[in-house]
């Protein structure tokens, strides 16, 4: 959110209806006018692809760290068994590799999961008494926000709003960063 | 668009807009304690601050407190943590399993589900540091190469296993709950008129501001977190019942435990998870969002996994004649009719015929049968721990080290510590954090509701807080 950080002059769109707001966003669009992003209290499907934005590579993380888990228990396991103290227990070689599973999984689940989250706090700008960028706090309760940035858009203020209005924002507001 | 299958009962009633549930969840943590929450908060303490005498000497004096002898080596102790780890099993899969099956009636159980989860493994957690009689060495338990050397763990045990599993699925399930908190969090942050409490839940919240792109991004995560618990779930109880089924003591050394322990574990968590929504939605008011139907839908997972255990009781019988081993025959009919055939038969009775009352549609949508019947379950299966393990040590090898197993005032009060621990982190939770997940009920109102009012987003009922700072964004 590196864009807002200057004296960023917003219109912000504020919807009733989690539909309004997903059809807004296309007619909006169609109007020409370029969206910041929207703000809303729960997960709207097909939201994130109606505004463009990017498919989450989050997986790929997930994956890379999950790897990071099973390499370290592999590696933990062989080494402690195999070579720094050899020990043989119920009969069994002193390297045996089906015991070792359940630590693997172990291991490969937590590191994924710990590895993921901080991936999703970092690429999100989230993170303990981070202040947020709210442009209208009933966001979390029952409103739709959708922002445009007046310095990415060509188009005038009053027609940005007179399209927002007629995409069915119940109200207009400007916000100032 | 509002679509409702008209096969499907709806799961929130009473017509909630979406301001309705921002404001019949965040009431209980916005308002003062109630009385009945200070009482119930007062006497969870009072245990809480008994049992922790009662640990702190059994760890003073040293395990000779508990009534163990040289036959019986694992008694309470080891039974307790099996039975709170088992209550541990629900949350995770009530939000892991039932996300992944897309049952939307999970939305208004998860929350507090997935923290009795957190609040029972912890109480599990208590047990072995107990067992352990010298928890300050409970590092040893830990892959560190020692003083005297580089002797490490034995990794092919599963008391080592149980370290790992137990410590994944505490950390993870937290992770789940808290990335779960984080939008309701910062709901209450954006209500919140005192400075204290903006602060508060300001800091935990994050910096949380629902856009598009991060909510696209927390949903992927959800599912995968989800796709990662799914087998964690199913992998704990199964490692807790390798440290029984890897020994040689007739009556552990069984192939059917892993599964027979995972059912059992959900059986007990569910059963938990009844007693405590079914209090929860009646004091904090939340009848329309925890409905009988989610009541029913509990009561049909206890039914099934109630139905697991008993067939796996029965086939634990089969074996042991089907095998012509004559110690495994011994072990079982010594269970049944031997001096600890009561521990057995409330077993019986508790765990597979009680369930199967919930076949009456009556007594499965009766909130005073779902009560008693959860009761009655989670006694069942703490009856189950004690069974398999003291039943299976007092007829030691030799006769002549038969013995009985009598509880001490120590082995009492240690469990009772546990429900003071459980009840006051769990009454804590209650009162400070949301306990129904609003954003994930936001979601289903327009398939789930009983019926939409013109607006759903409209303003509730009544008298809305509203925030000073708030007014400043409308012109």
């Amino acid at each position: 959110m590196a864009d807002v950080n200057g004296n960023g002059k917003f219109l912000v769109g504020i919807y009733d209806d989690d539909d309004v707001v997903l059809k807004a966003v296309k007619d909006v669009k169609q109007a020409g006018v370029r969206i910041h992003e929207v703000y809303t209290p729960f997960p709207i499907h097909g939201l994130d692809v109606a505004l463009g934005h990017p498919r989450t590579r989050l997986g790929i993380a997930a994956f890379l760290f999950a790897l990071s888990g099973t390499t370290t228990a592999l590696l933990l396991t062989a080494y402690t068994e195999a070579f720094d103290w050899p020990m043989i227990v119920g009969g069994k070689d002193s390297y045996s590799f089906p015991v070792y599973i359940p630590v693997i999984f172990e291991l490969t689940v937590l590191f994924c999961a710990l590895g993921m989250v901080g991936t999703f706090l970092v690429s999100n700008g989230l993170g303990p008494a981070v202040k947020p960028l709210m442009f209208d706090l009933r966001t979390t309760d029952n409103k739709f926000a959708m922002a445009i940035d007046l310095s990415k858009n060509k188009l005038a203020e009053g027609d940005i709003e007179q399209i927002l209005r007629s995409s069915g924002a119940a109200e207009v507001n400007v916000k100032q960063f | 668009m509002h679509v409702t299958s008209a096969v499907r009962t709806p799961l929130v009633t009473g017509g909630k807009t979406y301001a309705d549930v921002t404001e019949d969840v965040s009431r209980q943590v916005e308002g003062r304690p109630t009385r009945e929450w200070t009482i119930a908060f007062t006497i969870s303490v009072i245990v809480l601050l008994y049992g922790t005498a009662c640990v702190f000497w059994t760890w003073w004096e040293g395990l000779g407190v508990w009534g163990l002898n040289k036959t019986i080596g694992w008694a309470w102790d080891i039974t307790n943590f099996v039975w709170w780890v088992g209550i541990g099993h629900a949350g995770t899969l009530i939000s892991a399993i039932l996300l992944l099956f897309r049952q939307k009636w999970r939305t208004a159980v998860n929350r507090a589900a997935e923290a009795m989860t957190i609040f029972a493994v912890i109480c599990a957690a208590s047990f072995i540091l107990m067992h352990m009689g010298r928890p300050w060495l409970a590092y040893w338990a830990l892959p560190l190469p020692n003083t005297w050397g580089s002797l490490w763990v034995n990794f092919k045990s599963p008391l080592v296993w149980d370290v790992f599993a137990i410590s994944t699925y505490f950390t993870v399930s937290l992770v789940f709950w808290y990335m779960g908190l984080i939008p309701d969090l910062a709901t209450i942050r954006d209500r919140a008129r005192s400075k204290v409490s903006r602060y508060i839940y300001g800091a935990l919240s994050m910096g949380w501001n629902g856009s598009a792109k991060t909510w696209a991004r927390y949903e992927y995560m959800s599912l995968i977190l989800a796709g990662l618990s799914t087998p964690l779930v199913l992998s704990v109880h199964t490692i807790v019942s390798f440290d029984f089924a890897t020994s040689v003591i007739p009556g552990w050394h069984t192939t059917i435990f892993p599964p027979y322990f995972v059912a059992g574990a959900i059986f007990s968590g569910f059963a938990m998870v009844q007693n405590l929504m079914l209090i929860i939605r009646v004091v904090f008011k939340l009848e329309d969002y925890i409905t009988v139907e989610h009541i029913e839908s509990m009561n049909k997972v206890i039914t099934l996994t109630g139905s697991i255990v008993g067939v796996a009781y029965l086939t634990e019988f089969f074996i042991a004649w089907y095998s012509q081993v004559e110690f495994e025959s011994y072990a079982f009919i010594n269970r049944a009719t031997g001096p600890y055939w009561w521990a057995y038969w409330a077993m019986m009775t508790c765990n597979v015929i009680s369930p199967q009352l919930f076949w009456s549609r009556t007594i499965r949508r009766s909130v005073v049968w779902t009560f008693t019947l959860s009761v009655v379950v989670n006694i069942g299966m703490w009856f189950e721990r004690f069974v398999i393990i003291v039943t299976s040590l007092h007829r030691d090898y030799l006769p002549s080290s038969w013995a009985m197993f009598h509880p001490t005032l120590f082995d009492i009060s240690d469990y009772i510590f546990s429900f003071g621990l459980f009840f006051t982190l769990f009454l804590l939770f209650s009162k400070f954090l949301p306990v129904v997940n609003m954003a994930e009920v936001k979601a289903i109102i327009k398939s789930s509701s009983e019926k939409l009012p013109k607006s759903v987003s409209g303003v509730a009922k009544g008298e809305r807080v509203t925030n000073p700072a708030f007014n400043k964004n409308v012109e």
